[in-house]
């Protein structure tokens, strides 16, 4: 017995040096350096805090905008002397430690991108004064009055508006080719068209009304229904969702979730016989939906991630909220899909340009109505807590700007013609 | 035996151990861990072709490399143990109490309630409202399923099971009242510049507090299981309900009794979760923590010290695999591997340990 013991003793510790030995050949390439490579960037190192990882949409299109990045800055994101990575981050207290840990690993900057994260990031950057906080999507920076405290956002609204108007002139193709049914068409005349939303607050209200109004732009009789699924990536949920607006009859319909749940669906109803077309969000969906994807709204995130950590880098202040748009090459659509009605791309580009010079506004108060009236006046920003908006006028010579004041997106107003289902 | 089959004897038989000296049953457990860095070895450097040793070292570094990392471990150690000397008692009746999952989100969602809605009270007093709020809430959720199999024998699995999604849906409602900003989902961190209901930091140690509460309860439970009446009736109870009956051991009042302490230490869990470590509420808080903490419980046979030591290596585990994942660019599930294999070799110590192999030709006993 003992000398069995003995024996297999003596093999576990022949396996580990042999394995040990085998791994000790190989050049440590990938593994931390304790040299000090890191010279040309100085003492600066970033600490990236994700929600999940290369696997989710969302944090993929954010982790190739920080690769991109440091690319462009001479930063070497595999180094884990220059930049630290923190993958599936849950929204808690992990975040918390997740964040001071990488202060106590000498990041001088630290991004964390995912809404939820923000109290966590903004905790640590109360505790942590000397280094740099960017929340990605948050929304409490400026008010937070801590001068480390960042949040940034992108006019998502104005890819949504443009996915809106290529949905609006597909929808225009088979209004124009009579393959419209009439479960598409409500008591009022108008063309059923449906969003896929993940929460009822006013980043996604923001972009679902951008939408709408993308597609109103072309087809000027459009009702939309939102259907919210209650969580930002869940592809059984968001297929649901997608389901039963299709069964409702809408014939368009679009994304504010992380999967590919709503797109797959708006595929499988296509190929049975339903006519459907989607708009996506963060990815290029015709790998899912190669008929029934229109295009995806997307986010170039690498825009504000080269003007961030550059800031950075260089000892400058990082802007307390900062926001683009097309203006800046922060939004994008992705390829428009086979599907896509003809003629489609000019128009984009045209839409595109108009946003640009500003001849275009997406919230202009002329183009909706909340309860049959213009509106004139909206408070943005809430200072009590209250949640209802106390200052900040966002409306200006008729013209709702949205993510000027606070990057976050604020336009909360339910508008007329969309209704929400739950 | 073999006589009997006429055969030649089976090359390996198993055969039940009648007893087995601790240090023999701990060079089991340590051989088995051996074996499983091993294995994990080989797979790191076939899969990753990385040198394993580095490997281990950031695990190590990941739970324990700053007196931060250490503290935030012990946080999570701390919670676990809590959870599983909750469970302790209840299992070793024989009363399968699958819902601490939901006991430990009844006692957080009162806790937050009272950081919510009570943060002018002195620090003091909230704590101590906190306290009971969370016992008494965490007792009731409890006691529900143990009322109905004392009187009605109902199911306590399925009981216990439905009452975590009672508690779940109990947390998203309290979620969406609570919620910071409207529509978000989520609570955010509460009183986040007052501090109000926040465990105080005791010697400089934010998780210092932490770490005493679950260590008295600990050994409570260590000395109450094992020296009082009430711990004698649970273990013959867990033993056979029969006899207890036959001893005059009223069982039905034995698992209300118990389950009152079991849930209400896991509600002390969630007072613990909300108030000393996340100072929010959502729907993971209990993270799937009550259910690894049965494993807990069971690995250490209710002892509660040995408890320490199980929850302290799943824990390092976890932190070791979150470090592998950043250091080396590696997914989560390549970490995950690990952490799967070593588990399977510990808990398969116990089978090396209830039963011996005997090999044929030589009648010695072989582990």
């Amino acid at each position: 017995m003992k000398k069995l013991l003995v024996l297999l003793l003596g093999l576990a510790l022949v396996f580990t040096f042999a394995a040990c030995g085998g791994g000790g050949d190989e050049p440590a390439e990938d593994t931390p350096e304790e040299s000090g490579e890191a010279a040309e960037t100085g003492d600066f190192k970033l600490g990236v805090v994700l929600v999940g990882d290369e696997n989710e949409g969302y944090t993929w299109a954010h982790m190739e905008g920080i690769q991109k990045a440091c690319e462009s800055l001479g930063i070497d994101h595999t180094d884990s002397n220059q930049v630290v990575w923190k993958y599936v981050v849950p929204e808690d207290e992990s975040c918390y430690d997740a964040c001071i840990d990488l202060v106590d690993q000498g990041c001088t900057l630290v991004i964390t991108n995912s809404y939820g994260h923000q109290s966590y990031a903004q905790q640590a950057a109360a505790e942590c004064p000397d280094v740099t906080f960017i929340s990605m999507t948050g929304d409490t920076a400026a008010l937070s009055g801590l001068p480390n405290f960042k949040n940034a956002f992108n006019y998502t609204y104005e890819s949504r508006y443009v996915g809106g108007v290529v949905a609006g002139l597909k929808l225009q193709e088979l209004i124009d080719e009579g393959k419209v049914p009439a479960s598409a068409i409500d008591a009022d005349g108008n063309y059923k068209i449906g969003y896929v939303g993940a929460y009822p607050y006013a980043e996604v209200v923001s972009g679902y009304t951008a939408f709408y109004l993308g597609v109103k732009s072309i087809v000027e009789n459009v009702a939309m229904e939102v259907q919210y699924t209650n969580s930002w990536f869940d592809i059984t949920k968001e297929a649901e969702a997608e389901n039963a607006l299709i069964a409702d009859g809408c014939i368009i319909t679009s994304q504010h979730a992380d999967s590919s749940g709503a797109p797959s669906a708006a595929q499988a109803a296509l190929e049975a016989g339903t006519t459907v077309y989607h708009v996506g969000y963060n990815v290029d969906m015709l790998a899912v939906a190669p008929d029934a994807a229109l295009t995806s709204a997307q986010n170039d995130w690498s825009v504000y991630y080269t003007y961030a950590i550059g800031a950075a880098l260089n000892g400058e202040e990082i802007d307390t909220d900062w926001a683009k748009g097309y203006a800046d090459g922060a939004v994008m659509i992705s390829e428009l899909g086979p599907s896509c009605a003809e003629g489609t791309q000019e128009k984009v580009d045209e839409v595109i340009a108009g946003l640009i010079d500003g001849s275009i506004n997406v919230f202009d108060c002329a183009n909706f109505t909340v309860n049959g009236e213009t509106v004139t006046s909206f408070m943005a920003i809430d200072v009590d807590g209250d949640f209802v908006g106390d200052e900040g006028e966002a409306i200006e010579d008729g013209i709702f700007h949205e993510s000027t004041l606070r990057s976050a997106p604020y336009f909360s107003l339910r508008i007329d013609g969309i209704k929400e289902l739950n | 035996m073999s006589d009997i089959h006429g055969g030649k004897d089976p090359l390996v038989r198993i055969a039940k151990r009648s007893t087995i000296s601790k240090p023999k049953a701990w060079a089991i457990r340590l051989i088995s861990l051996l074996l499983a860095l091993v294995v994990c070895a080989i797979l790191i450097y076939s899969i990753v072709k990385m040198n394993p040793l580095q490997v281990y070292v950031s695990m190590w570094k990941g739970a324990f490399g700053s007196s931060r990392r250490a503290w935030i471990t012990a946080r999570d150690v701390m919670m676990l143990l809590c959870i599983a000397v909750g469970l302790a008692p209840a299992f070793k009746m024989k009363f399968w109490n699958i819902g601490a999952e939901g006991q430990i989100l009844v006692g957080g969602i009162v806790t937050a309630a009272c950081m919510i809605y009570l943060p002018q009270l002195p620090g003091p007093v909230l704590f101590l409202v906190m306290l009971a709020a969370s016992l008494l809430a965490g007792a009731v959720w409890g006691v529900i399923p143990a009322l109905f199999k004392a009187r009605w024998n109902t199911n306590e699995t399925l009981f216990t099971l439905m009452m975590n999604y009672v508690a779940i849906q109990l947390t998203s409602f309290c979620v969406a009242k609570w919620e910071n900003p409207p529509g978000s989902n989520s609570i955010g961190v509460i009183n986040q510049t007052t501090h109000a209901g926040w465990f105080p930091s005791l010697f400089g140690q934010a998780y210092a507090l932490n770490v005493i509460i679950v260590m008295i309860i600990t050994v409570a439970m260590f000395f109450y299981l094992r020296d009082s009446k009430q711990g004698y009736e649970i273990a013959v109870v867990g033993e056979s309900q029969n006899t207890a009956r036959y001893a005059g051991i009223s069982v039905g009042k034995v698992f209300i009794r118990t389950m009152i302490i079991s849930g209400a230490i896991c509600g002390l869990a969630g007072f613990i979760a909300v108030s000393g470590a996340s100072h929010t509420i959502s729907t993971s808080t209990a993270g799937g923590r009550g259910f690894t903490a049965i494993i807990v419980a069971w690995l250490a046979k209710f002892n509660t010290f040995t408890m320490i030591l199980i929850s302290l290596l799943l824990v390092f585990l976890d932190k070791g695999a979150i470090e592998i994942a950043t250091a080396y660019n590696l997914n989560d599930y390549a970490s995950e591997m690990i952490t799967g294999i070593i588990l399977f070799f510990i808990l398969g110590s116990e089978f090396f340990i209830n039963y011996r192999l005997i090999f044929r030709g030589h009648h010695k006993e072989v582990e």
